[in-house]
């Protein structure tokens, strides 16, 4: 089985896969995070680890950012659901290391933000320092794919999201900020 | 028990910032910087509770992240008397929150070396969003100081006023001792010339002076509190304390 660290963004997911935690693997998959329905859990990179014994099953989880409110919903959801699908004994545990990262989203995800009108995170993202004034990195309008945009805000309607807008097509738009 | 008095204090003055940053919601001077200001109040609260979780799994007796943040009284808290102050202006708010994060930018960086994995594990979690809120403020510092002359006025008249309460963080006490003499967690002594250069650098882009050796308040880390906290915990704690383990 593959360890947390080996997971990677690129193109699709690589999961630790067997025949025993297929199953549960497909059910997570249809789990949608709250805050943005269009990515799943697993296209968020924020499912560590499942595993299967009989009708047991522990699923690992690790949250984007510390204060999320949407882990409890999450842990909620894949409890019912799991629930639904005939297990009887469903452990979710949240573990904090090691922390989460923007890497950790798929690109297949990061499509589907594009698409919902939300800017994927850059594979390089500059605003993570904590020095003063560094230069904004350059953030693509997920709407008519100008580069020629610029921040409103470090912060935004949601924990993971900060405020941008479009200079050419004047729209605003969240960008899913650096982690 | 040191390690346990240890995770309530960090939990107590992340809880406590967060809940006076949370009192902007609302009331902001833009609606972007009151965006700004309660994101900085969520990033806090879930520093909080992974603190108050872990102390209620070290404490294992049925204390629970709620009954530490609810039902505890003033002297039971163990925060710095620093984040309990009320918000005054909005450059009093923008200068504690640059004092308080650019304290736990150097704290977490240095406990995500901790032998004790869960703190370990908290402090490098966090650290990202610090640096965040570390980087919002120190440019909010040099706005204002280095602003209109109102500005300017305002944020030095805040750092008068607060100056006196950076000290406790550097001073330690002995829950912090026991831990640092383990090498546990950081010696907070460590922590005060960094400190200290990078707000003598956001100082000089501002326009402020560092002020001189002044006295500092201490005691918060051991319950000694300044009479704001009793404002806070009535307004924080009403519902659990007008109707015990109320649920919704």
């Amino acid at each position: 089985m593959l360890n947390g660290n080996k997971m990677s963004g690129e193109n699709n997911m690589i999961y630790p896969v067997d025949i025993s935690t297929q199953p549960v693997w497909n059910i997570l998959s249809n789990i949608m995070d709250p805050e943005v329905p269009v990515l799943s859990i697993l296209d968020l990179g924020i499912v560590r680890r499942v595993t299967v014994n009989d009708d047991a099953v522990e699923v690992v989880i690790t949250p984007t950012y510390t204060g999320c409110p949407a882990v409890d919903m999450i842990s909620t959801s894949i409890r019912m659901e799991l629930l639904a699908a005939g297990y009887k004994s469903i452990q979710v545990l949240q573990v904090l290391s090691p922390a989460w990262t923007t890497e950790w989203m798929s690109e297949h995800g990061k499509k589907k933000l594009r698409e919902y009108g939300i800017a994927p995170p850059n594979n390089v993202q500059q605003v993570c320092h904590h020095d003063r004034f560094v230069n904004d990195e350059s953030v693509q309008c997920p709407h008519c794919r100008s580069w020629h945009t610029r921040m409103v805000s470090e912060f935004g309607s949601t924990a993971c999201k900060s405020l941008y807008q479009c200079n050419d097509c004047q729209e605003p738009f969240d960008y899913f900020k650096c982690h | 028990m040191s390690l346990i008095n240890y995770t309530l204090s960090l939990a107590d003055s992340t809880l406590l910032l967060s809940q006076r940053n949370s009192e902007w919601c609302g009331h902001g001077p833009v609606l972007e910087q009151d965006i700004a200001i309660t994101n900085l109040s969520l990033d806090l609260i879930g520093q909080a509770r992974n603190f108050y979780q872990y102390a209620a799994m070290l404490k294992n007796d049925g204390s629970t992240e709620d009954t530490f943040a609810y039902t505890r009284d003033a002297r039971e808290f163990n925060n710095l008397l620093l984040v309990e102050l009320p918000n005054g202006d909005w450059g009093a708010t923008i200068l504690r929150q640059f004092f308080f994060s650019n304290y736990q930018f150097l704290l977490y960086t240095k406990l995500q070396q901790s032998n004790d994995e869960q703190l370990s594990a908290i402090a490098a979690k966090a650290l990202k969003e610090v640096a965040y809120h570390l980087r919002w403020s120190s440019e909010w510092v040099i706005r204002l100081g280095d602003g209109t002359a109102e500005s300017h006025r305002r944020i030095n008249e805040a750092l008068q006023e607060l100056w006196p309460y950076t000290g406790e963080m550097f001073i330690p006490v002995s829950f912090e001792k026991e831990l640092a003499d383990l090498g546990t967690v950081p010696d907070p002594a460590s922590l005060k010339t960094s400190w200290m250069e990078k707000t003598a650098e956001i100082f000089t882009a501002a326009n402020l002076t560092l002020p001189g050796n002044v006295f500092m308040h201490t005691g918060g880390k051991e319950g000694t509190h300044s009479e704001h906290i009793g404002f806070i915990l009535a307004e924080m704690q009403f519902l659990q304390r007008a109707y015990p383990g109320a649920e919704w």
